[in-house]
């Protein structure tokens, strides 16, 4: 399948974060185009709105205020207009109980929160890579569960 | 009478020409480049592609696209092969597409943004998987089938490329099917 570039979301209540995501995104080999909401709820409103594009890959913060991110998951899980999407939670360190439940609930990634640039880019850029072969080479999302 | 063409400015200038009658957004590069500034359609590839070929110019980008597609393909018939296939992979690839391998393996890296190696191990980590999912086998006989010489050698690969062991990717897609099974079908979690 032939792909120019991934549409991405990333939902996180502060600006730097959103800053630092936009700026690693942008520098990436693969082409990006990114699109930011600072809560759950409008997140959710823009992707539910029947003229949204469904992106590639969404981005969310575990604790996301507005929405919970927990919420935002179960909304997308159970809307089929969302199966070619892939959901990735990030979040300051939280036991691995909790990680294997965002699991569970559907989510595909979890990410621990990098506070660092580098480190950051290290791993964005290892998720982006992983979801530009998910979408291009017809592997099963479904069987997608990355902790980075 | 004689002419004398400058092939180059020439192409350049049939290109220049054909890209504006297509309306499309785009800057012409050295060496016969062009980026364009949105991506195109499949229609709109599809039509500008069938208008060169009048004037006998190529787009080689599919060209290339196809070639690292028929990599692909390699790969995932060499992983999911039922009979373990007795050859290197760089060797079994080369052989299959007629080309060395340093080469497909530059071409590889250019256009899907990762190596040939490491397309394998995501693929073998992917074949695990469903295999996981399908519960007939054990460990043992899925790092066998997959060629790892241990599991230890299979758990530390899926590891590295999932960042969960085998065992807790298991646990994981098992509670997840309970969950969906109660969404279905609220009684179950009554019984």
């Amino acid at each position: 399948m032939n792909k120019e570039f991934l549409n991405v979301i990333v939902a996180d209540s502060d600006d730097n974060t959103l800053i630092f995501f936009k700026n690693i995104l942008k520098e990436l080999k693969i082409s990006v185009k990114v699109q930011c909401f600072s809560n759950g709820k409008n997140l959710m409103e823009y992707l539910n709105n029947d003229d949204a594009v469904v992106p590639e890959i969404v981005f969310i913060n575990y604790a996301i205020p507005g929405k919970t991110s927990m919420e935002c998951l179960e909304d997308i899980t159970s809307n089929s207009k969302f199966k070619n999407m892939v959901t990735a939670i990030f979040s300051e360190p939280i036991p691995e109980n909790e990680i294997e439940d965002i699991f569970v609930k559907g989510a595909h990634i979890f990410m621990k929160k990098q506070d660092c640039f580098d480190k950051l880019k290290k791993v964005l850029t290892e998720v982006i890579t992983i979801n530009w072969q998910y979408h291009t080479s017809g592997l099963n999302k479904d069987n997608l569960i990355l902790k980075v | 009478m004689y002419v004398k063409f400058d092939f180059n400015a020439l192409c350049k200038k049939v290109l220049d020409e054909k890209l504006k009658e297509h309306g499309l957004k785009y800057r012409l590069l050295n060496f016969g480049e062009v980026e364009f500034y949105e991506p195109l359609t499949q229609e709109q590839h599809n039509l500008f592609k069938k208008n060169l070929e009048d004037y006998g110019i190529e787009i080689i980008e599919s060209q290339k696209t196809a070639l690292v597609q028929k990599i692909k393909d390699a790969i995932v018939e060499l992983v999911f092969s039922d009979e373990i296939i007795p050859v290197k992979a760089s060797i079994y690839i080369s052989e299959k597409l007629n080309h060395s391998y340093g080469y497909l393996s530059n071409l590889f890296s250019e256009v899907a943004y990762t190596s040939i190696e490491n397309f394998i191990i995501l693929q073998k980590i992917e074949h695990a998987k469903a295999l996981i999912i399908r519960n007939k086998q054990s460990l043992t006989e899925i790092a066998h089938k997959l060629n790892y010489s241990s599991v230890a050698h299979l758990s530390t690969q899926f590891k590295n490329t999932t960042g969960i062991t085998p065992s807790q990717f298991q646990k994981i897609i098992g509670r997840r099917r309970r969950v969906q099974s109660m969404v279905i079908n609220p009684k179950m979690q009554y019984e």
